[in-house]
């Protein structure tokens, strides 16, 4: 049940990203929403909690992203925050983002690194990925200082993990 | 005759009376007076006499039946005294061989229960000395851990400086690339 609102919500997004034209954009920056949204504690609790009045909660989301991110960006997060699905917003997103990928053919790689990537970096890595997966990619980038050094990329259910983090990790358990 | 005889030397007054013979009246009327007391005795007398034998005789054949009794019965006495005595012995042997027995059971079992004891005294002692050496030994290592673990992340968060980053970034592209 729960699965198919998500993927109702997901749909509902999709086709009005689409009908707006901007669905590259708009799927890029509600991938990064959804991104700062999880790492963030105070932000999900502010845009799950029951207690603040919803318009509240849509005030919050629009002074955030107001100017940021396009106004359908914005408004999708304002109307899923609105309706009380916030607590599912990155599930949603996460959705859209796949059906957006599917769309075009190609695979959501999600590429996390502590430092942002140039642009070049991001082309080659992109290529690097569509080598060594097989497959065409939507490379999204998030930075995340948990990474600590490296990169750790995401295809489908394939990770190549070449972070600090990780092998920080390895060495304290082998210690 | 020889009464007459003797009659006839009594009449002899010149012959000197015997030492040993006495008078001739003193016969003559000395021995059917003797004859007479004698057979009154023994008329009278006798039986008493006879009975008193007799009843002696009795006496003693009874105390010689009862003594030949007592002995039958000191004998019988003695036998079983024997016996019991034999008994005794025979149950005296018994138990000290069984004494003897039970104590040489219990003296082994003893033994045998203190050397397994001991084995499993020892036993324990190697395996709670090896087990505070290994608990040592964990502690160490795992205070050792502790601080490689603080010091690995404070000397690699703190050597990472942007080329390393942008470094790490490069090596992770060509990996990938060369990955297929």
């Amino acid at each position: 049940m729960k699965d198919n609102r998500i993927e109702g919500y997901a749909r509902g997004l999709f086709e009005i990203a689409r009908a707006e034209g901007t669905l590259d954009e708009v799927e890029d920056e509600l991938f990064r929403f959804a991104r700062n949204y999880e790492s963030s504690d105070s932000l999900r609790t502010a845009l799950t909690d029951e207690q603040i009045p919803a318009g509240k909660r849509q005030a919050i989301v629009e002074d955030l992203l107001g100017g940021k991110a396009t106004s359908t960006t914005t408004q999708l997060v304002s109307m899923v925050v609105g309706s009380g699905r916030g607590r599912d917003l990155p599930a949603i997103i996460d959705t859209l983002v796949a059906r957006a990928s599917a769309s075009k053919n190609l695979a959501v790689a999600e590429v996390r690194t502590a430092v942002p990537l140039t642009s070049d970096q991001q082309t080659r890595l992109a290529a690097a990925l569509v080598n060594a997966t097989g497959k065409q990619v939507n490379m999204k980038v998030i930075v995340d200082p948990s990474v600590i050094g490296g990169v750790v990329a995401t295809v489908g259910d394939t990770v190549i993990d070449g972070s600090v983090r990780t092998r920080i990790e390895q060495l304290k358990s082998r210690l | 005759m020889n009464i007459v005889a003797l009659l006839v030397a009594a009449k002899d007054e010149t012959q000197t009376p015997s030492k040993f013979w006495p008078e001739g009246y003193e016969l003559l009327f000395g021995v059917p007076a003797s004859i007479i007391i004698f057979s009154l005795l023994w008329w009278k007398a006798g039986p008493l006499v006879k009975k008193a034998m007799a009843a002696r005789t009795a006496k003693i054949q009874a105390e010689l039946d009862a003594g030949v009794a007592a002995r039958t019965a000191a004998d019988v006495d003695a036998l079983a005294i024997r016996e019991a005595k034999g008994d005794i012995e025979t149950e005296r042997a018994r138990i000290l061989a069984e004494a003897r027995s039970t104590a040489a059971f219990v003296l082994e079992d003893g033994r045998t229960r203190l050397a397994a004891e001991l084995v499993e005294v020892e036993a324990k002692a190697d395996a709670d000395i090896q087990a505070a050496r290994n608990r040592s030994g964990d502690e160490l290592r795992a205070e050792i851990a502790r601080l490689s673990t603080a010091a690995v992340d404070h000397v690699v968060t703190g050597s990472l400086d942007d080329a390393t980053h942008q470094e790490l970034i490069e090596l992770f592209i060509q990996k990938v690339g060369a990955a297929r």
